[in-house]
């Protein structure tokens, strides 16, 4: 798979990727709903090949406004994790942080966005360490980029990335909300190699 | 009343007054827009990265600058449109995440640069543009009139 094209994916470790994003968002879930004191539900997550040219619709309308942050992942692995909600669960999740009235839903301010920005950091050290854990792979995040627009203009980052080298792109992408208000995904994008280094990791033939 | 053409990500169309044509969430993408305003033949094509050549899978020639125009270009004539009178608006091509330390970093920039230069050699004069900065662009090409309508995120509308 020396090209980087996921042309030789197999559909029978997509389980194992799938195991990977239970892990990995159940650990994240489970420290954003211990940090904010709340209760999060998790979906089973999903493990698809998508067209860079769809990637902007992977996770619904093109046109919604969501709240995405964006780490580019490192070390033995290399790729990107991105962390998506739509507004309202972005304004839920910070005035939780915060501290504030559930309901005030003013445009984000500097302190919103570090806030948002602290949480994605929380979020993929979460994630990563749970792979990290199961892998024994050294992952190292980098800090978190804060974007609030169109979700097919923010997933266009991905898919310029993926687009340079492949043209499919490898995502293993968990839903999860809670009872009120909280509605976003995870997406863990590994690049062509590392997918089989971590793959190789967990001991299987590559 | 045409219908309103939709263009996708790495995509490329052309059609004729009344129908128009349209893409959703230009990021560091391009939406490059030609137009024929005599036979009203007009086309957009939504690219994603400026230089076919220097990637080594593509397949879709949508995807690039250099060859998405090309394309276009070729369509449009074929399609009747006069060479000479070919003209371009141009949209997109911001920086989504600001001070990201991807190699995407500067795609924006890069796609609209390697946008012109496309256009220039085609001999397609550019009327304008709307590119850079940090936000997702909704665009819409208006056939009949020539108009590109750009639709940002709490941003008023502006026709370029």
């Amino acid at each position: 798979m020396a090209d980087n094209s996921f042309a030789d994916i197999n559909e029978k470790y997509f389980d194992v990727l799938k195991e990977i994003g239970n892990i990995g968002a159940g650990n994240a879930t489970t420290a954003i709903a211990n940090m904010l004191n709340l209760r999060l539900d998790m979906k089973v997550p999903k493990v698809e090949l998508i067209e860079v040219e769809k990637i902007g619709s992977a996770i619904g309308s093109e046109e919604q406004i969501v709240v995405g942050i964006l780490l580019s992942v490192e070390n033995d692995i290399d790729g990107s994790m991105m962390f998506l909600m739509d507004l309202p669960s972005a304004h839920h999740l910070v005035n939780r942080l915060m501290m504030r009235d559930p309901e005030y839903n003013e445009e984000f301010d500097d302190m919103d966005i570090s806030a948002i920005r602290e949480i994605g950091n929380i979020i993929a050290g979460s994630y990563l360490s749970a792979l990290s854990g199961l892998t024994n792979l050294n992952i190292t995040p980098s800090i978190p980029f804060v974007s609030i627009d169109m979700a097919a203009a923010i997933l266009s980052v991905p898919a310029i990335q993926f687009g340079m080298v492949s043209d499919n792109a490898l995502f293993i992408k968990t839903e999860f909300s809670d009872d009120v208000g909280i509605n976003g995904y995870f997406i863990l994008m590994p690049e062509g190699e590392s997918y089989e280094k971590i793959l190789r990791a967990l001991g299987l033939p590559v | 009343m045409g219908e309103m053409i939709k263009v996708g990500m790495a995509d490329l169309k052309a059609c004729k007054a009344p129908d128009n044509l349209t893409t959703i969430g230009l990021g560091s993408c391009i939406g490059i827009a030609i137009y024929d305003p005599v036979t009203k033949i007009s086309g957009l094509a939504h690219i994603m990265l400026p230089d076919s050549t220097q990637i080594r899978n593509n397949t879709n020639i949508a995807k690039f600058a250099d060859t998405g125009i090309q394309k276009l270009y070729d369509d449009m004539i074929a399609m009747g449109a006069n060479k000479s009178r070919l003209v371009a608006k141009i949209a997109g091509g911001a920086t989504m995440f600001a001070g990201g330390a991807s190699s995407a970093i500067n795609v924006g920039q890069r796609n609209a640069e390697a946008s012109k230069a496309k256009l220039k050699e085609l001999g397609v004069r550019l009327l304008a543009e709307d590119t850079g900065l940090n936000y997702g662009r909704t665009v819409e090409f208006y056939s009949e009139t020539g108009d590109y309508l750009i639709k940002a995120v709490g941003k008023p509308q502006k026709t370029i």
